[in-house]
């Protein structure tokens, strides 16, 4: 993991050990930005079952967005973030109707195949456009630097920026009409329709909440590392795994999943080559699933 | 079955009537009647007067018909969505090309090698990604798929990231390439007739039953009495079967196989838009699905946009698909012609 | 008369919630028992558990004399219990020939494809879905679908059927058809264990009665002793009583 190193004199042993404290910490940091975008699809996938296949093309989307934010429109990098959210929120809404609403009641196959296609569409679209060369967007920001270690300041503002976010989205749950609404409609949607809730407004709604914080995961996770178009598949695989590890539709369990993963990418990346991450991850993912179905913390809970 | 009155004369005949029985009852179904038809078309027709691009053309479009009907019976039957069924299918390849070059073995032999060594390897892991629902499934298999490319292109005895490249001699059993074209062609027209057998075979057996239960309602058909972990491998397993065999031959005439055209997840995806446009659960409809999405898609495939654009093109399909017609050409047919529904599968 | 089922000692929780605890009642070779009790007494509890939906976190369900307990649901199916649901489960896209087909063929007796035909036919006469065979099972009405339930459990042959509120959603007229119905299918020899809210109906049909509450069984006895038992009669307040008329019978 890049951005932090101990700083002489240390001997060779600590040096290790050091670096690998360091690496943990920074894995945690980003783990919990891998854990904001997770609630965007634990999100969808608890209030209307449906499992969200082109998380991953909206993470490549938030990535664009800073990109072309910063260069076209000369933002300043986190400003970018709200302009993100907005955004994102108005796109997963025209996902919603478009790929999304006639397949809600019909089979599960549907929703999947559909949500898929959507995801082919956007990605063949991007590689078109974009092509599948790197793009970066460097963010100077200085670090912080105690007892000899050195953070990366853009690690430290994306966790802080990931919580504060996943606070907003805890306030708009717990604390508004609308979340209310949201959360009937989770709960159970015919009920809440003869309760008077327009479920399908309701049900876009959230659909865009949830591409909006894939969306802004995909610009935070852009102040960090570069990114091609297809870089969205390994982090919706991360994604899977944490919404599996914190249980479906529960969004505070997806963002300590989140951190969870973070610090096992910490304590693993030092000693292994990045290109084994993702099959790692999927192992770990298949493993998880088998074992646990409902989630490690609905596990430990009973 | 009417009785029959004892006599000499039927007693001596017997022997023959009970072939002519079993015979005549095969050909009273009429749509395996129309799987041998098309069987005979295909090897016929480019024969006919020695039309190597026909051939060609045909050979790729028999390929996608065995990929889509084995793939229908997972997905179609079951309903699992499996995005990486083109694993079976490189799967068969690499191990076909590398018996056939490594250690000359024939074709024939290497290619039901192929088949048998990865539907069992198919079986083994289905028992275990299998107990995964829906997505969880779907997204296994794509990781099955690039975990597998992944260690292909690692593995040196199968040539590592530039694969296998076929020696010239390995046509010679065949009598030359030119020949041995042919003979390919027809090996894969045969399999794909298989396919189309295979998949009918399944759908009007109680193992098809099952699985169309599965499909419907997973945990009705559970407590309904099917065993579900079970036939969801045996799917699984079987699908595999035939997919990996055309896998062998397809590469044994391409000559080359390496890791990325053999686990092309863009073909994966394609060989789903096309059971899902000739609708989903049908034989006929995957047949149909495969023929004209393959035929289009070669003609597009010469024109500099298509190429640019195929990924989008056959995502616009399927979600045009699921969305106003998820029940593909067949549904369609079905809807206008209820009576086909008996005639056709 | 033996016991063909026997449950013993079972708990069952979901997170801090205890659904059954310590419940044990059996049911006799051919006799029809009911149980009732007010919602949330854990009555769906126990049909789950005994056909294998879940395991129980104690005790035992024994079928037959063999101990059943956490077996999956596709096996008990395969020992002989069928099950009618309270919420339906027709194969939508299957006709109704076809639904019970996947019942006989996988049901107790394991029938092959050719030999289903006519065990369907004979479920569905009993069951008075004769004339709807070749209709898709989503098209049914609600009391087609819940003969249709019955029709499939029937075409597996089984020793016990558990019905499961069969006659909820049902009109005055349908339920005393499912009535004559079901007392057809236990002159056949099945035993039946049904959950029923229909008091009157619950109260003709059962040769014995299990009551539940909370978790527990509160009562257990023939029809006319349980409708008389005081705790019974409390745990119904604010509930339907069970009104002398219905128990008269």
């Amino acid at each position: 993991m890049e951005g932090c190193s101990p700083s002489p004199p240390f001997s060779a042993g600590a040096f290790q050990v050091a670096g690998i404290i360091a690496s943990i910490i920074d894995g945690v940091l980003v783990g919990a930005v891998y854990g904001l975008a997770a609630m965007g699809l634990t999100l969808i996938w608890g209030v209307m079952n449906v499992i969200n296949l082109t998380h991953g093309a909206m993470i490549v989307l938030g990535m664009f967005a800073l990109y072309f934010l910063t260069t076209g429109l000369g933002l300043p990098p986190y400003g970018a973030v709200p302009v993100t959210i907005g955004l994102g929120f108005v796109f997963g809404v025209l996902v919603y109707w478009i790929a999304v609403h006639r397949v809600i009641g019909r089979a599960h196959l549907m929703s999947l195949l559909s949500t898929f296609a959507m995801n082919m569409v956007l990605i063949g679209l991007g590689t078109a456009l974009f092509s599948t060369s790197p793009y970066n967007v460097p963010v100077p920001l200085s670090g912080l630097t105690w007892k000899g270690y050195t953070f990366t300041g853009t690690h430290i503002m994306a966790a802080v920026l990931a919580l504060v976010i996943a606070g907003l989205l805890y306030l708009l749950l717990y604390r508004t009409r609308i979340g209310k609404a949201i959360r009937a409609v989770a709960d159970n949607r015919d009920a809440a329709e003869l309760n008077g809730i327009p479920t399908t407004q309701v049900l876009s709604f959230a659909f865009g909440l949830g591409v909006a914080l894939a969306g802004v995961s995909g610009t935070l996770i852009a102040t960090l590392f570069p990114f091609t178009v297809l870089s969205g598949g390994a982090y919706e695989l991360k994604s899977f795994i944490v919404t599996v590890l914190g249980g479906l539709g529960n969004p505070a369990g997806a963002l300590m999943g989140g951190v969870a993963l973070g610090l096992i990418e910490g304590v693993t990346t030092p000693f292994m080559p990045v290109s084994w991450v993702p099959i790692i991850e999927f192992v770990l993912f298949v493993f998880v699933l088998i074992l646990f179905p409902r989630g490690i913390f609905a596990f430990a809970r009973s | 079955m009417t009785a029959q009155e004892s006599s000499p004369a039927v007693e001596v005949a017997a022997p023959r009537s009970k072939a002519r029985e079993w015979f005549g009852a095969i050909l009273r179904q009429p749509f395996i009647c129309l799987i041998a038809l098309v069987g005979v078309a295909f090897a016929i027709l480019p024969l006919w007067d020695d039309n190597v691009q026909l051939r060609e053309s045909l050979l790729l479009a028999a390929v996608y018909i065995t990929l889509a009907s084995n793939l229908n019976i997972v997905l179609g039957y079951a309903g699992y969505v499996n995005f990486g069924n083109i694993v079976f299918f490189g799967l068969g390849g690499y191990v076909c090309i590398y018996l056939v070059n490594e250690w000359q073995w024939p074709l024939a032999a290497a290619a039901v090698t192929a088949g048998i060594s990865v539907s069992l390897l198919a079986l083994v892991f289905g028992l275990g990604i299998l107990r995964l629902r829906g997505a969880f499934f779907a997204l296994a298999t794509i990781g099955v798929n690039e975990a597998v490319k992944a260690f292909v292109a690692n593995f040196e005895p199968w040539g590592g990231a530039t694969g296998i490249y076929l020696s010239l001699d390995v046509y010679e059993p065949l009598g030359g390439p030119g020949q041995a074209l042919w003979i390919v062609y027809f090996l894969i027209v045969a399999v794909m007739a298989a396919s189309l057998f295979l998949s009918y075979a399944i759908k009007t057996s109680k193992f098809g039953l099952g699985l169309l239960a599965i499909g419907e309602n997973e945990d009705a058909a559970a407590v309904l009495g099917v065993n579900t972990p079970r036939y969801k491998a045996l799917a699984y397993s079987v699908s595999a079967f035939l997919t990996a065999i055309v896998g062998g031959l397809y590469f044994f005439k391409t000559g080359i196989i390496e890791p990325g055209g053999a686990f092309d997840l863009t073909r994966s995806i394609e060989a789903i838009v096309m059971v899902m446009l000739g609708g989903i659960g049908t034989v006929t409809g995957a047949a149909l699905g495969a023929f004209f999405y393959e035929e289009v898609r070669g003609v597009l495939l010469t024109t500099e946009v298509f190429s640019h654009f195929q990924l989008v093109i056959a995502g616009l399909l399927l979600l045009v698909i699921v969305l106003f017609a998820p029940a593909g050409l067949m549904g369609f047919v079905y809807k206008r012609w209820p009576r086909m529904r008996r005639l056709l599968q | 008369m033996t016991d063909l089922l026997e449950v013993a000692g079972v708990k069952k929780h979901f997170g801090g919630v205890t659904a059954v605890h310590d419940l044990s009642f059996t049911v006799r070779d051919s006799e029809i028992l009911g149980v009732i009790g007010p919602n949330g007494a854990g009555k769906s509890t126990v049909f789950n558990v005994i056909n294998g939906v879940y395991p129980p976190d104690e005790g035992r369900i024994v079928f037959k004399g063999q101990d059943i307990t956490g077996e999956p649901a596709y096996r008990v199916a395969r020992r002989g219990i069928a099950r009618a649901h309270q919420i339906v489960q027709p194969l939508a896209t299957m006709t109704v020939l076809e639904n019970c087909t996947v019942g006989a063929c996988f049901g107790r007796e394991n029938l092959p494809l050719a030999r289903a035909q006519e065990v369907v036919r004979e479920a569905a006469e009993i069951v008075g879905l004769t004339d709807r065979l070749d209709q898709l099972a989503g098209q049914l009405t609600t009391a087609g679908k819940k003969r249709l339930e019955l029709a499939r459990a029937l075409s597996a042959h089984p020793e016990l059927l558990l019905l499961d509120e069969v006659l909820a959603g049902l009109n005055p007229t349908e339920i005393e058809r499912m009535i004559a119905v079901i007392r057809r299918i236990r002159d056949r020899g099945i035993a039946i264990l049904m959950i029923e809210h229909v008091m009157r109906a619950i109260m003709s049909l059962s040769d014995r009665i299990v009551v539940l509450n909370l978790g527990g069984k509160l009562a257990e006895g023939t029809p006319q002793s349980v409708a008389r038992n005081p705790d019974v009669i409390a745990a119904y307040l604010g509930e339907a009583e069970p009104t002398p008329a219905g128990m008269v019978h």
